[in-house]
């Protein structure tokens, strides 16, 4: 589209202002030198400290500790993942927060979803109070229900498991789902289900045969930011779990100690094997969903 | 004839479909939103109305020990007078005022410069994106291992520019250690701030511009009389979304600090009366507190939104 849209206007310029650009082309140049420093400079300070740790990931740990610092891997290894995963624990930090990230993913978008639906088709009594509940949800303070929530897990003795994780990262995750898909919904068109109806359709079979073919793309969005989420979340993390066979990856890397960890010198290059290996998929699955997670991180916003 | 009686009858059963098929959607509707309702009441609205009569109790995490009782107002009147707690509030909002005036003005320029047309706009966008993929856990020892006092290449950079003449432990000394852990999430939620703001950007319609641009106006005043206040609901949005997570800001400070008394947080202080300490009554007064805290920000927001928003 733009590129023909960019062809059509090159050849209907006029004549003169092509000659203008032809005849100054170091002065456009030279203008626009302190943008494109701008955009380095924005692009080293964002990306740098990612570099930092991919280097000192794949630095052996011997050379991280000596001056002067070599801002390049001269010798790389992979010595730093080796001795990240050779605990057990990293493993078993990398597998629960997958299980309470999944878990908690399915659960929002099936609890959202259809809260979601409700609310942006049909009107009932009490759907204005739905959305609100959900708003006001997405400003509450973790911290506010951190005793109740500590007191409780633990008379339902549910301390130091995965469980107690799902039941209060829910709080972080469902609005988030609700809120997005609601305004993933409300875009669409109701004309299709209306001719659903007219087919003879009822409200279940208009939803599941009708809406959430369309919807998918909504729920793929709302997923990995719930995904996402819930992987980064590390205070309910840090006060319901005891034992480093229930750690999540958050508290298990802000608890590494390590194979060559002693109470000197914190093995720096193994936490940055670790953070790797933690943030590389994230960062992939982003790049990968980059347009749709723009969306719902904004959805809302624009409206205000 | 018997065209005539089908059309009549179908109109009728389509009238009468139509209203039972509203009755189904309202039956519906509340079904469908119940179990949601059902999980934010077992996940927030219990919890917090426990937090507040816990509040009004002496509660021990070990109940064995003292038996819990009502205290009345006793947590509450200990908080007016609990200096560790005051100094974790100042904390905060310094952090919260230095950070969200940081993110929004280089996000503003950042969302600014990516709205722009360029070659590579895609490639920036992706970048942007990387810190906020990151956890803030994640993204705090990564800094942390930067700004080691010996092997930190913030040292190193700073030494090689002649920025320091000597090495400074960035984390420990006092003088650093708030500046320090704004940095990181500067530079963890800016990407997010012109995320958002860009995205206000885009919906201003160009023939605004265009206009301008015939009438002769400069690219600072059409900044300041088009973009501005066409920018100022997302603006406000993006101001009360970081405000209220720099106010219960936890992660970064706790992987940085710990429970260090001079660079406490507010919701460290609660953390750590609540879970460490054990002290869930008390803990429960400081979280009413920084709920109310945080619900007097989002009131300030509010009203200087209208404000604003009844001038134009």
């Amino acid at each position: 589209m733009s590129t023909a849209a960019g062809a059509v206007s090159g050849t209907t310029a006029t004549p003169r202002r092509r000659v203008r650009h032809r005849r100054s082309p170091w002065r456009r140049l030279v203008r626009r030198i302190p943008f494109f420093l701008l955009v380095v400079i924005i692009i080293v300070f964002i990306g740098f400290p990612f570099y930092w740790a991919l280097r000192s990931s794949l630095t052996p740990e011997g050379q991280l500790f000596t001056t002067p610092l070599h801002y390049w891997p001269t010798t790389p290894t992979l010595q730093n993942y080796r001795d990240a995963f050779s605990s057990g624990d990293f493993t078993h930090a990398l597998l629960n927060s997958t299980i309470v990230a999944a878990t908690l993913t399915i659960i929002a978008l099936v609890l959202g979803g259809t809260a979601a639906y409700a609310v942006a088709r049909f009107r009932f009594p009490g759907r204005n109070l739905t959305l609100l509940a959900m708003l006001s949800m997405t400003m509450f303070p973790q911290i506010a229900i951190l005793g109740a929530l500590y007191t409780l897990i633990n008379k339902a003795h549910l301390y130091n498991t995965l469980t107690a994780l799902i039941f209060s990262d829910l709080v972080l995750v469902l609005p988030l789902t609700t809120w997005i898909l609601t305004s993933f919904m409300r875009q669409l068109p109701k004309d299709l289900e209306e001719a659903a109806y007219v087919d003879g359709a009822t409200p279940t079979q208009a939803f599941y045969k009708v809406m959430l073919p369309l919807i998918a793309p909504g729920l793929v969005t709302a997923g990995l930011l719930a995904f996402i989420t819930a992987w980064q979340e590390y205070l309910y993390a840090l006060s319901f779990t005891d034992t480093p066979d229930k750690y999540t990856v958050t508290v298990a890397i802000s608890s590494f100690t390590g194979k060559t960890g002693n109470a000197f010198q914190t093995p720096w290059g193994e936490i940055m094997a670790a953070t790797m290996i933690v943030t590389v998929p994230l960062i992939v699955l982003t790049l990968v969903f980059q347009r749709r997670i723009i969306s719902g991180l904004t959805a809302g916003a624009v409206k205000g | 004839m018997s065209s005539v009686d089908t059309t009549v009858r179908r109109a009728a059963r389509k009238r009468s479909g139509t209203t039972r098929l509203q009755r189904k959607q309202m039956r519906l509707g509340l079904r469908m939103v119940t179990p949601a309702l059902i999980a934010v009441g077992l996940v927030a609205i219990y919890p917090l109305g426990v937090t507040i009569y816990q509040s009004f109790t002496n509660q021990q995490f070990l109940a064995g020990i003292t038996p819990t009782k009502w205290v009345g107002l006793a947590n509450y009147r200990a908080l007016i007078h609990d200096t560790a707690f005051r100094q974790s509030i100042v904390t905060t909002v310094k952090f919260t005022v230095i950070t969200v005036f940081f993110e929004f003005i280089l996000g503003m320029v950042i969302a600014l410069v990516v709205n722009s047309n360029f070659k590579g706009r895609g490639v920036m966008r992706a970048v942007m994106l990387i810190p906020w993929a990151i956890p803030t856990v994640i993204c705090a020892q990564m800094w942390k291992w930067m700004y080691d006092d010996v092997f930190g290449v913030v040292n190193d950079l700073g030494l090689r520019l002649h920025l320091i003449d000597h090495s400074v432990a960035w984390i420990s000394e006092p003088r650093t250690a708030l500046l320090s852990v704004c940095v990181v999430d500067i530079w963890k939620t800016t990407p997010f701030v012109a995320l958002l703001l860009l995205a206000g950007l885009q919906v201003i319609p160009n023939e605004l511009y265009e206009a301008a641009d015939v009438d002769g106006a400069s690219k600072l005043r059409q900044f300041w009389k088009i973009t501005l206040p066409l920018l100022t609901p997302t603006i406000f949005v993006a101001l009360i979304f970081r405000s209220l997570d720099a106010l219960r800001v936890f992660d970064v400070f706790y992987v940085f600090f710990g429970n260090r008394p001079d660079t406490q947080t507010m919701a460290i202080y609660d953390q750590n009366m609540i879970v460490t300490i054990g002290n869930v009554g008390y803990g429960a007064a400081v979280s009413v507190a920084i709920f109310l805290i945080i619900a007097i920000f989002v009131a300030i927001y509010l009203t200087a939104q209208r404000v604003s928003g009844g001038r134009e």
